[in-house]
Protein backbone atom coordinates (compact mmCIF):
# COMPACT_ATOMS: atom_id res chain seq x y z
CA UNK A 1 0.00 0.00 0.00
CA UNK A 2 1.67 3.37 -0.99
CA UNK A 3 1.12 6.35 1.28
CA UNK A 4 -1.26 8.31 -0.55
CA UNK A 5 -4.65 5.68 0.16
CA UNK A 6 -6.64 6.41 2.18
CA UNK A 7 -9.76 4.13 3.97
CA UNK A 8 -12.90 6.45 5.08
CA UNK A 9 -15.54 4.67 6.47
CA UNK A 10 -18.83 6.15 7.54
CA UNK A 11 -19.83 5.35 11.23
CA UNK A 12 -23.48 5.22 11.71
CA UNK A 13 -24.36 1.83 13.45
CA UNK A 14 -22.63 -0.97 15.47
CA UNK A 15 -22.28 -2.93 12.15
CA UNK A 16 -20.10 0.25 10.80
CA UNK A 17 -17.75 0.12 14.42
CA UNK A 18 -16.78 -3.76 12.98
CA UNK A 19 -16.30 -2.51 9.37
CA UNK A 20 -13.79 0.23 10.62
CA UNK A 21 -11.85 -1.83 13.01
CA UNK A 22 -11.52 -4.63 9.84
CA UNK A 23 -10.67 -2.07 7.95
CA UNK A 24 -7.58 -0.73 10.34
CA UNK A 25 -6.67 -4.48 11.04
CA UNK A 26 -6.57 -5.38 7.11
CA UNK A 27 -3.99 -1.97 6.43
CA UNK A 28 -2.13 -2.54 9.43
CA UNK A 29 -1.12 -5.92 7.96
CA UNK A 30 -0.60 -4.60 4.95
CA UNK A 31 2.61 -2.09 6.67
CA UNK A 32 4.03 -4.92 8.67
CA UNK A 33 2.28 -4.53 12.08
CA UNK A 34 2.60 -7.79 14.13
CA UNK A 35 -0.76 -9.22 14.79
CA UNK A 36 -0.35 -7.97 18.50
CA UNK A 37 -0.21 -4.51 16.94
CA UNK A 38 -3.25 -5.01 14.67
CA UNK A 39 -4.84 -5.91 17.67
CA UNK A 40 -4.26 -2.85 19.46
CA UNK A 41 -4.65 -0.87 16.39
CA UNK A 42 -8.15 -2.54 15.55
CA UNK A 43 -9.11 -1.87 19.30
CA UNK A 44 -8.43 1.82 19.10
CA UNK A 45 -10.45 1.89 16.23
CA UNK A 46 -13.08 0.02 17.69
CA UNK A 47 -13.49 2.34 21.19
CA UNK A 48 -13.41 6.03 18.70
CA UNK A 49 -16.16 4.12 16.56
CA UNK A 50 -18.09 3.49 19.44
CA UNK A 51 -17.89 7.04 21.09
CA UNK A 52 -19.22 8.39 17.45
CA UNK A 53 -22.23 6.10 17.38
CA UNK A 54 -22.57 6.69 20.88
CA UNK A 55 -22.71 10.21 21.50
CA UNK A 56 -22.42 11.64 18.10
CA UNK A 57 -24.97 9.07 16.43
CA UNK A 58 -22.68 9.26 13.30
CA UNK A 59 -19.78 10.54 11.77
CA UNK A 60 -16.73 9.02 9.83
CA UNK A 61 -13.09 7.35 10.79
CA UNK A 62 -10.34 7.76 7.84
CA UNK A 63 -7.51 5.18 8.23
CA UNK A 64 -4.18 5.74 5.96
CA UNK A 65 -0.45 4.98 6.08
CA UNK A 66 1.66 7.55 6.56
CA UNK A 67 5.60 8.59 6.72
CA UNK A 68 7.64 11.20 8.82
CA UNK A 69 11.10 11.61 9.08
CA UNK A 70 11.57 8.26 7.63
CA UNK A 71 9.58 6.84 10.26
CA UNK A 72 6.52 4.84 9.06
CA UNK A 73 2.83 4.37 10.61
CA UNK A 74 -0.64 4.13 10.51
CA UNK A 75 -2.72 6.95 11.14
CA UNK A 76 -6.20 7.03 12.12
CA UNK A 77 -9.08 10.00 12.40
CA UNK A 78 -12.27 9.44 13.71
CA UNK A 79 -14.44 12.91 13.12
CA UNK A 80 -18.11 13.76 13.95
CA UNK A 81 -20.37 16.77 14.58
CA UNK A 82 -21.94 15.49 17.80
CA UNK A 83 -22.45 17.33 20.78
CA UNK A 84 -18.66 17.75 21.59
CA UNK A 85 -16.92 16.91 25.03
CA UNK A 86 -17.03 20.07 27.94
CA UNK A 87 -14.08 19.03 29.63
CA UNK A 88 -11.40 17.00 27.43
CA UNK A 89 -8.81 17.34 30.74
CA UNK A 90 -11.82 15.33 32.93
CA UNK A 91 -12.50 12.64 29.54
CA UNK A 92 -8.61 12.30 29.46
CA UNK A 93 -8.52 11.45 33.04
CA UNK A 94 -8.30 7.79 33.76
CA UNK A 95 -11.11 6.23 36.06
CA UNK A 96 -13.41 9.13 34.83
CA UNK A 97 -15.12 6.46 32.42
CA UNK A 98 -15.67 3.33 34.50
CA UNK A 99 -15.72 0.22 33.38
CA UNK A 100 -19.77 0.51 34.12
CA UNK A 101 -20.32 3.06 32.07
CA UNK A 102 -20.92 3.57 28.73
CA UNK A 103 -17.90 5.44 29.42
CA UNK A 104 -15.52 7.81 26.22
CA UNK A 105 -12.73 5.23 27.22
CA UNK A 106 -10.16 7.96 26.03
CA UNK A 107 -6.81 7.16 28.37
CA UNK A 108 -7.24 3.33 27.43
CA UNK A 109 -7.34 3.88 23.80
CA UNK A 110 -4.49 6.44 24.06
CA UNK A 111 -2.96 3.31 26.03
CA UNK A 112 -3.29 1.37 22.83
CA UNK A 113 -1.74 3.89 20.50
CA UNK A 114 2.24 5.90 20.05
CA UNK A 115 0.42 9.17 19.29
CA UNK A 116 -3.03 10.34 20.46
CA UNK A 117 -4.80 13.89 20.00
CA UNK A 118 -8.33 15.42 21.07
CA UNK A 119 -10.17 18.28 19.78
CA UNK A 120 -13.58 19.11 20.43
CA UNK A 121 -16.05 22.03 20.36
CA UNK A 122 -18.78 22.15 22.43
CA UNK A 123 -22.41 22.13 19.58
CA UNK A 124 -19.50 21.42 16.90
CA UNK A 125 -17.95 18.16 17.28
CA UNK A 126 -15.06 16.10 18.08
CA UNK A 127 -11.62 14.98 16.23
CA UNK A 128 -9.89 11.91 17.46
CA UNK A 129 -6.16 11.73 15.91
CA UNK A 130 -4.20 8.64 16.94
CA UNK A 131 -1.18 7.18 14.91
CA UNK A 132 0.87 3.89 15.86
CA UNK A 133 4.53 3.67 14.28
CA UNK A 134 6.41 0.57 12.99
CA UNK A 135 9.50 -0.16 14.68
CA UNK B 1 -24.72 -13.93 13.05
CA UNK B 2 -26.71 -15.72 15.79
CA UNK B 3 -24.10 -17.76 18.26
CA UNK B 4 -25.05 -21.04 18.40
CA UNK B 5 -26.00 -22.86 21.97
CA UNK B 6 -25.36 -26.77 22.60
CA UNK B 7 -26.66 -28.14 25.60
CA UNK B 8 -24.70 -30.85 27.19
CA UNK B 9 -25.85 -32.74 30.55
CA UNK B 10 -26.23 -29.45 33.08
CA UNK B 11 -24.47 -27.40 31.02
CA UNK B 12 -24.87 -24.96 28.08
CA UNK B 13 -22.02 -24.22 25.20
CA UNK B 14 -22.27 -20.95 23.28
CA UNK B 15 -19.52 -20.87 20.55
CA UNK B 16 -19.35 -17.51 19.33
CA UNK B 17 -18.42 -18.18 15.33
CA UNK B 18 -17.81 -14.64 13.74
CA UNK B 19 -17.59 -11.31 15.07
CA UNK B 20 -20.39 -10.09 17.18
CA UNK B 21 -22.61 -6.86 16.29
CA UNK B 22 -24.67 -5.67 19.26
CA UNK B 23 -27.94 -7.17 18.16
CA UNK B 24 -25.63 -10.94 18.35
CA UNK B 25 -24.98 -9.84 21.72
CA UNK B 26 -27.59 -9.17 23.26
CA UNK B 27 -29.61 -11.94 21.51
CA UNK B 28 -27.27 -14.17 23.10
CA UNK B 29 -28.01 -12.56 26.45
CA UNK B 30 -31.63 -13.68 26.07
CA UNK B 31 -31.23 -17.03 24.70
CA UNK B 32 -28.70 -17.77 27.28
CA UNK B 33 -31.14 -16.41 30.11
CA UNK B 34 -34.06 -18.38 28.51
CA UNK B 35 -32.52 -21.75 28.31
CA UNK B 36 -30.69 -22.02 31.69
CA UNK B 37 -34.46 -22.42 33.11
CA UNK B 38 -35.66 -24.64 29.71
CA UNK B 39 -33.10 -27.07 30.55
CA UNK B 40 -32.30 -25.83 34.13
CA UNK B 41 -28.91 -26.00 33.29
CA UNK B 42 -25.97 -25.33 35.77
CA UNK B 43 -23.31 -23.86 33.89
CA UNK B 44 -22.59 -21.84 30.74
CA UNK B 45 -19.32 -21.45 28.64
CA UNK B 46 -18.91 -19.08 26.59
CA UNK B 47 -16.53 -19.75 23.54
CA UNK B 48 -14.53 -16.35 22.28
CA UNK B 49 -11.88 -18.07 20.54
CA UNK B 50 -12.41 -16.23 16.91
CA UNK B 51 -13.26 -13.05 18.66
CA UNK B 52 -9.88 -10.89 17.63
CA UNK B 53 -11.34 -7.88 19.71
CA UNK B 54 -13.07 -7.43 22.92
CA UNK B 55 -13.68 -3.76 23.61
CA UNK B 56 -15.17 -2.35 25.99
CA UNK B 57 -18.43 -2.81 24.99
CA UNK B 58 -17.66 -6.70 24.48
CA UNK B 59 -16.39 -6.84 27.82
CA UNK B 60 -19.39 -5.13 29.28
CA UNK B 61 -21.89 -7.51 27.54
CA UNK B 62 -19.85 -10.18 29.25
CA UNK B 63 -20.24 -8.81 32.43
CA UNK B 64 -24.06 -8.47 31.99
CA UNK B 65 -24.65 -11.34 30.49
CA UNK B 66 -22.99 -13.88 33.46
CA UNK B 67 -24.43 -11.45 36.48
CA UNK B 68 -27.97 -12.47 34.30
CA UNK B 69 -26.91 -16.37 34.26
CA UNK B 70 -26.08 -15.50 38.12
CA UNK B 71 -29.46 -14.46 38.72
CA UNK B 72 -30.98 -17.16 37.00
CA UNK B 73 -28.71 -19.82 39.11
CA UNK B 74 -26.25 -20.81 36.74
CA UNK B 75 -22.50 -20.12 36.39
CA UNK B 76 -20.35 -18.47 33.87
CA UNK B 77 -16.91 -19.23 32.25
CA UNK B 78 -15.49 -17.39 29.72
CA UNK B 79 -13.20 -19.01 27.14
CA UNK B 80 -10.53 -18.93 24.45
CA UNK B 81 -9.02 -15.28 24.93
CA UNK B 82 -6.47 -14.98 21.93
CA UNK B 83 -3.18 -13.81 23.57
CA UNK B 84 -3.40 -10.31 21.24
CA UNK B 85 -6.83 -10.01 22.56
CA UNK B 86 -5.71 -9.69 25.77
CA UNK B 87 -3.04 -7.70 25.46
CA UNK B 88 -4.94 -5.30 24.04
CA UNK B 89 -7.95 -6.20 26.56
CA UNK B 90 -5.12 -5.29 29.86
CA UNK B 91 -3.09 -2.41 27.86
CA UNK B 92 -6.92 -0.81 27.44
CA UNK B 93 -7.60 -1.20 31.02
CA UNK B 94 -10.48 -3.32 30.66
CA UNK B 95 -11.60 -5.79 33.30
CA UNK B 96 -14.43 -8.62 33.75
CA UNK B 97 -14.98 -8.12 37.41
CA UNK B 98 -16.29 -11.63 38.69
CA UNK B 99 -16.68 -13.51 35.18
CA UNK B 100 -14.20 -16.88 35.86
CA UNK B 101 -11.87 -17.30 32.86
CA UNK B 102 -10.22 -20.53 31.63
CA UNK B 103 -7.58 -20.95 28.89
CA UNK B 104 -9.96 -23.27 26.59
CA UNK B 105 -12.88 -25.50 26.72
CA UNK B 106 -11.50 -28.66 28.21
CA UNK B 107 -10.07 -26.19 30.89
CA UNK B 108 -13.36 -24.30 31.17
CA UNK B 109 -15.53 -27.08 31.95
CA UNK B 110 -13.60 -28.39 34.99
CA UNK B 111 -13.55 -24.79 35.95
CA UNK B 112 -17.38 -24.82 35.67
CA UNK B 113 -17.81 -28.04 37.51
CA UNK B 114 -15.09 -27.05 40.16
CA UNK B 115 -17.54 -23.56 40.63
CA UNK B 116 -20.72 -25.62 40.64
CA UNK B 117 -19.66 -28.18 43.40
CA UNK B 118 -18.34 -24.93 45.40
CA UNK B 119 -21.50 -23.51 44.97
CA UNK B 120 -23.71 -26.39 46.42
CA UNK B 121 -21.15 -26.83 49.59
CA UNK B 122 -21.14 -23.54 50.47
CA UNK B 123 -25.52 -23.67 50.25
CA UNK B 124 -25.37 -26.95 52.45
Amino acid sequence: MNDESIVIVAIRSDADIIAARQQGRQIAASLGFTSTEQALIATAISEVARNIVEYAQKGEITIQAFSERGKHGILVQARDQGPGIADLDLAMQDGYSTSNSLGLGLPGTKRLMDEFDITSEIGKGTTVTMKKWRY
Amino acid sequence: MAVPILKQHDYLIATVQSTLTDSDMMQLQNDLAERVGRFRSKGVIIDVTVLDVMDSFACRMIRTIAQVIRLRGAETVLVGIQPDVAFAMVQLGLSLDNVPTALDLEDGLALLEQRIRGRHNHER
